[in-house]
């Protein structure tokens, strides 16, 4: 091919564009330019603004904000009221959501059951809250049928606590681990199953041989993004719980530094530290998927 | 030796049926094979000899009838429970587990000591010929080899029946052959039973002891390759056998074996292999071998030729007639395309049969 060139071609070489082509830059490339600029505008800047803005405390030296963070308990502890709430509620979602992907995978009507199952994401936190407040609350349905049928004397107390806000959690986060794991689940070729029947291994063998180690990346990656939707915490933890108590989750005390004492810059730095935990946990269980195979889940190169 | 096949004597299919839904995907399918026997299941796509194989392995359950390993009932266990080994036509290896640990899964889900699992699986890879390859996964593996680690998984642990699900449909032309003759291998060494499903006769005829040729879920013939390629008892059956040239004509007389046939005004006489009435419709089933240049006269056709191809020893072409049927040929001299010609067969190599019912059989 290259005898055949104009010779002009041979003694420049490529063009600069023939050059970028070859790299995979091409005028294809300038359509990511409005995306980059969107997340420049309003995630790169916002984030290094409050970064910044962190360090400029009102008062005291340029690290007081975490200084006054780490030093007093009714800041720091909505670290761990945070983490308390959001990591055992991920794992109850996510332990939920296996056994029923496994089951919707294998049904036909498998359409109708997923758009029930997601019906709650497009309720919005509040109106469950609402409804939660209500259904559970000391003179709502639940703790009145259960009177009626003499199991309990007293009311039981599920909202205002923890446990309002851990039933919220549950309820809007399920559709978004359900559609993930599903997703998952379905992607693992039905007739590695079926080999392994053959082969002889029980239900639970095969689940144990076969799925779980396939599932797992999966599961860390669904592990993370529902954890830091529950890690982020607001509405219903105010709803819900009882905000100055055991429910004080991180994202309220960043809510009172802006808003209450109108310190943003205290605020900002509380909003980083929030965002260092959600990091840390998720290149936690990240990195954990290292320990697991992570190449495509069929049987063979097709 | 010491992988040591369980012993039997017959596993015998006893009118099993298989619906999904309304549709009928088997139909009182009646087989019994023999030990060390190697038997395919032949037929185009759709036919329910994959589904016939699924049912055996338990991985789709019957709907009628019954699967017999001698004196017991087998089609109400579950798949781990019948212990047949399976060879999937996408092969199905486990991509997290090595060579070695999925030759030896299912020892080790039978609770087989270590250092036995280790032996055997030895004995498989030496037996596929996959030594030095034990430790890769099967993403690093070439298709033929992937395919020899399904096939060892499938006899280390010592089957009665080796169940094969198309499993080299998905191999390049060359490998397919060279496969088709380590399956044969390995199972004359094992003196294995095997059931092989395919679509493709030649498979079918190089490999089985006998051919079971399934269409729309019932069973059209059973025999060994050779019966079924000198007398095919259908005309799918001989449709799949190679009678690629299919005359459609009336039947004029039946005579002691023999049927005349109307074909476009022209008498095609051949070898009748159904019960034909006089002046019902009827097929005369040709080879393209069988059918070659000739005059105009007895059991001779006129047609235009349409393409002709080189190939090597011979010429192949194609032709059609007045009427619109369609003819493969071979010649042993090139044609011109567009050219009258006149194909003649002769009548000992011509089969006639009924014309199939519409619809099921």
């Amino acid at each position: 091919m290259e005898a055949l060139a104009p010779t002009t071609r041979l003694e420049h070489g490529p063009n600069l564009r023939q050059r970028l082509a070859a790299k995979g830059f091409d005028a294809v490339t300038l359509l990511v330019v409005p995306a980059a600029i969107f997340s420049l505008l309003l995630f790169v800047y916002p984030f290094a603004f409050g970064f910044i803005l962190s360090f400029e405390p009102k008062n005291g030296g340029w690290l007081a904000n975490y200084q006054r963070f780490f030093s007093d308990s009714y800041l720091y502890d909505t670290i761990a009221n945070t983490l308390w709430l959001s990591i055992p509620v991920t794992l109850l979602n996510l332990l939920l959501a296996v056994p029923i992907s496994f089951r919707v995978r294998l049904m036909r009507r498998q359409r109708l059951l997923t758009t029930i199952l997601v019906l709650p994401i497009t309720l919005g936190t509040v109106l469950v809250a609402e409804g939660l407040l209500n259904y559970l609350g000391p003179q709502g349905w639940f703790n009145r049928t259960l009177m009626t049928f003499g199991l309990i004397d007293q009311p039981l107390r599920l909202v205002h606590n923890y446990w309002g806000v851990f039933a919220s959690l549950l309820i809007t986060g399920f559709p978004f681990t359900f559609l993930l794991t599903l997703s998952y689940v379905t992607g693992i070729d039905p007739a590695l199953e079926q080999a392994a029947a053959t082969l002889g291994a029980s239900a639970w063998q095969r689940f144990l041989h076969i799925y779980l180690p396939l599932l797992m990346p999966g599961f860390a990656i669904t592990f993370c993004l529902s954890f830091v939707q529950a890690f982020s915490v607001f509405p219903s933890a105010v709803l819900l719980g009882e905000p100055a108590g055991s429910t004080r989750v991180i994202s309220i005390a960043a809510y009172q530094a802006a808003f209450e004492e109108y310190d943003y810059s205290m605020a900002s730095a509380v909003a980083m530290i929030m965002g260092f935990v959600q990091l840390g946990i998720v290149v936690l269980v990240l990195a954990s998927r290292g320990l697991f195979y992570r190449g495509p889940a069929s049987g063979a190169k097709g | 030796m010491t992988i040591a096949l369980s012993q039997f004597n017959e596993v015998r299919l006893d009118r099993v049926s298989r619906e999904f839904g309304a549709l009928n995907a088997l139909r009182d399918v009646s087989l019994t094979i023999q030990r060390r026997e190697f038997i395919a299941l032949l037929g185009p796509s759709g036919c329910g000899k994959s589904t016939t194989l699924n049912c055996i392995a338990g991985l789709l359950p019957v709907t009628g009838g019954a699967i017999w390993l001698d004196k017991n009932r087998i089609d109400t266990l579950r798949p781990e429970e019948r212990g047949f080994g399976m060879v999937f036509q996408n092969y199905a290896l486990f991509p997290h587990l090595n060579v070695r640990q999925n030759i030896g899964f299912g020892l080790k889900m039978r609770g087989v000591p270590k250092a036995e699992i280790n032996r055997k699986v030895n004995e498989a890879l030496s037996l596929v010929r996959l030594q030095g390859q034990e430790n890769k996964l099967p993403g690093q593996l070439s298709g033929g080899q992937q395919q020899r680690v399904a096939i060892a998984r499938a006899i280390v642990i010592e089957p009665p029946l080796v169940l094969m699900d198309e499993p080299l449909s998905n191999l390049d032309a060359k490998l397919r052959l060279e496969m088709r003759a380590e399956i044969r291998r390995i199972h004359n060494e094992l003196g294995a039973t095997t059931i092989y499903v395919t679509h493709d006769q030649d498979e079918a005829l190089s490999l089985a002891d006998r051919i079971v040729v399934l269409r729309d879920g019932v069973v059209r013939q059973v025999g060994t390759p050779k019966e079924l390629y000198e007398a095919p008892a259908h005309l799918d059956v001989a449709d799949f056998m190679g009678f690629r040239n299919k005359l459609k004509g009336t039947v004029v007389s039946v005579e002691g074996g023999r049927a005349l046939l109307d074909v476009e005004g022209s008498r095609i006489s051949g070898v009748a292999r159904e019960t034909l009435s006089v002046g019902s419709t009827a097929y005369a089933a040709i080879r393209p071998d069988d059918l070659v240049l000739g005059e105009a006269g007895g059991n001779a056709l006129k047609v235009k030729v349409d393409t002709i191809e080189y190939r090597g020893r011979e010429f192949v072409g194609t032709a059609h007639s007045e009427g619109g049927l369609d003819f493969v040929f071979r010649s042993h001299q090139p044609v011109d395309i567009g050219s009258t010609i006149h194909l003649r067969a002769d009548d000992e190599r011509v089969l006639v049969f009924a014309e199939p019912i519409k619809g099921r059989a």
